[in-house]
């Protein structure tokens, strides 16, 4: 039931659509600078005044090599930490949504723990750690250093969507006659996908932007973000907004794309109830 | 599976020397042979009860070497000392001086990292609650088209963004100008927002980036909670004659706090750590604990007092969720 509200009430909904309104523009004025600052034409170093409408920067996104390097170096890091990430974390998302057993309370607390200690204590252990040991930095330590939060990330998103799976699926086919590994193939594999490519692509996400963890262990090793620091203090070239706006471009699509299966799927779905 | 956890976090951690590591070692060994032997001749029941920890062994062992066994190394690191300036080997000690140190020589770091933190923890809390309520009341099928939405600006690099602010507040930036035309000045600077007519460089500014990098964080936990409630709920109680403010306050926001707990642990905990927005934004005023900890460990490679930094951060931090979450009423942390 609806009652018609009366002037206070309609203020105070006026109020609050209002609030929330200056909240999304606040969260979308820096993208909209970053965008805009991809066709600026600076005439220092440093892009940061508005000095004329250019499109130059968007006809050579790639002509600073370094940047374009240190792009290339997250991508590859990001790929194969996610990759581990994504096998490991399902892994230990599935046996603790698929199984009681004891302990499950302390694997459960200690998931959470490095996705709520401080990126600084992380990166600044682990880097502890590698010069106690004697290991030099490189890629190999970054890789080691982002599958460690991506494999609690990754675990923790995917129990979370896996909470409600009915497991008496996998039950039934194997009562009709799968083996065990077929019936997890063919039926809970499938059932589960979804969820576990959209945990990684977020694990991939992080990667690519982790600044803090990365800083501490990557020795020489340059990733977009520590190029995008260290070069804050000599120049900003306005490539850096055009690689990011390629960036989010790209994401924004996925993202689209993602949308528009999942509410495709959910008219299917609704589509054969309604015929039952 | 645990034994072998604990073997592993020893053996990294260089715990445990000689006899006792050759001893732990054979135990880690014979209990991943007894793991497997049990998998192959027991029956189809042990199998399955031993299903679970074979999945668990790969991630959990991951964990136990370059999460836990870390933590070991840094505070064995907390308490060494290094024999010269130049030492870069230090070696265990016992040295308590390294705490001293940390917390008198980084005293307002400290303060500053949890004033701030705890500040931005407030503004995204009041910008993100408003606009989380919005989206899971009003938002009607335009849900998740609007959650979208606000995932998008974070999709760009982090650091980018924080250079984008540097740019939106600088003194010849948009936000100056838009004070400078509303005669907002004087206000701004009475408020200590402003300083001598600049915003970036401020403490305002570092708190503005804080609350700007993490607002996600504090959201997307009140949106779940928020979604999660049934409606018919606050029907029910004004048709029992409360007001809307009252039903907001009896039925909405209790069943919220749960989203409110974790956005604030996931809100306080990266900002109380962070040292971007305090170096892009900030002067050497308003340097925060992050940015020593990483000046120590980076550039004076200084690993027992940084590592000692870390574990008193770690410490706070602890101490302040466990007061919080007794004063929240909440048990379930995860």
């Amino acid at each position: 039931m609806r009652r018609a509200l009366d002037t206070k009430q309609k203020v105070g909904r006026w109020a609050i659509n209002g609030v929330a309104g200056a909240a999304m523009a606040y969260l979308f004025a820096p993208v909209f600078v970053i965008v805009l600052f991809s066709f600026n034409n600076p005439e220092g170093k440093f892009n940061i005044v508005w000095s004329g409408f250019t499109l130059k920067n968007w006809a050579n996104p790639f002509s600073h090599p370094e940047l374009t390097d240190a792009l290339v170096v997250s991508l590859q890091v990001a790929f194969f930490s996610t990759l581990i990430a994504t096998l490991l974390g399902t892994c230990i998302a599935l046996a603790l949504s698929r199984y009681r057993f004891k302990g499950s309370g302390a694997v459960n607390l200690f998931l959470v723990l490095p996705l709520t200690s401080p990126e600084v204590v992380l990166g600044s252990s682990l880097a502890t750690l590698f010069i106690a040991r004697g290991v030099s930095f490189g890629i190999v330590t970054v890789i080691i250093a982002h599958v460690m939060f991506q494999v609690s990330f990754v675990a923790v998103t995917l129990r979370a969507r896996i909470r409600g799976f009915d497991w008496s699926l996998e039950q039934a086919a194997m009562d009709l006659g799968a083996t065990p590994r077929r019936a997890f193939w063919k039926v809970t594999f499938p059932l589960i996908l979804p969820g576990v490519l959209a945990a990684a692509l977020l694990s991939f996400a992080l990667s690519i932007d982790d600044f803090i963890i990365t800083f501490f262990n990557a020795g020489s090793l340059v990733t977009f973000p520590l190029q995008i620091f260290g070069a804050s203090r000599v120049a900003i070239p306005p490539q850096i907004n055009v690689l990011a706006t390629m960036l989010l471009m790209g994401s924004i699509a996925i993202m689209v794309v993602g949308l528009i299966i999942e509410s495709r799927r959910r008219r299917l779905n609704t589509g054969s109830e309604r015929k039952r | 599976m645990v034994l072998v956890a604990i073997g592993v976090v020893a053996l990294a951690a260089d715990l445990i020397t000689g006899a006792l590591a050759v001893l732990l070692f054979g135990v880690m060994i014979a209990s991943v042979v007894g793991i497997i032997w049990v998998a192959i001749m027991g029956g189809i029941e042990t199998r399955r009860a031993l299903a679970p920890y074979g999945l668990l062994k790969p991630g959990i062992l991951w964990l136990s070497l370059f999460f836990l066994a870390p933590l070991w190394a840094m505070m064995e690191m907390s308490l060494s000392s290094k024999k010269s300036r130049f030492d870069f080997s230090p070696s265990f000690s016992w040295e308590w001086g390294n705490y001293s140190r940390a917390l008198t020589d980084f005293g307002p770091q400290f303060g500053r990292s949890f004033l701030y933190a705890g500040i931005a923890t407030i503004l995204t809390l009041l910008i993100g609650y408003p606009l989380a309520y919005v989206i899971a009341f009003r938002g009607g099928k335009y849900r998740s088209l609007l959650l979208g939405l606000i995932a998008v600006p974070f999709f760009t690099s982090y650091l980018i963004r924080t250079l984008a602010w540097q740019n939106l507040l600088s003194d010849s930036g948009p936000v100056i100008s838009v004070l400078e035309t509303m005669k907002l000045e004087n206000l701004m600077e009475w408020l200590h927002i402003m300083d001598n007519g600049r915003l970036i460089n401020t403490p305002a500014a570092v708190i503005g980036g804080l609350t700007y990098n993490f607002l996600p964080f504090m959201i997307l936990p009140i949106y779940v909670s928020l979604e999660k409630i049934d409606t018919r709920l606050i029907d029910a109680s004004m048709d029992l004659y409360t007001s809307a403010t009252g039903a907001f306050r009896r039925v909405v926001l209790p069943m919220s706090l749960p989203g409110i707990f974790a956005g604030s642990l996931l809100v306080f905990i990266p900002a109380a750590g962070d040292f971007v927005n305090a170096k892009f934004l900030g002067s050497p005023q308003t340097t925060m604990i992050g940015s020593s900890i990483q000046d120590q460990f980076l550039v004076q490679l200084n690993y027992p007092l940084a590592a000692a930094m870390s574990f008193v951060l770690m410490a706070i931090i602890t101490a302040s969720v466990l007061v919080y979450a007794k004063f929240m009423g909440t048990e379930d942390l995860t």
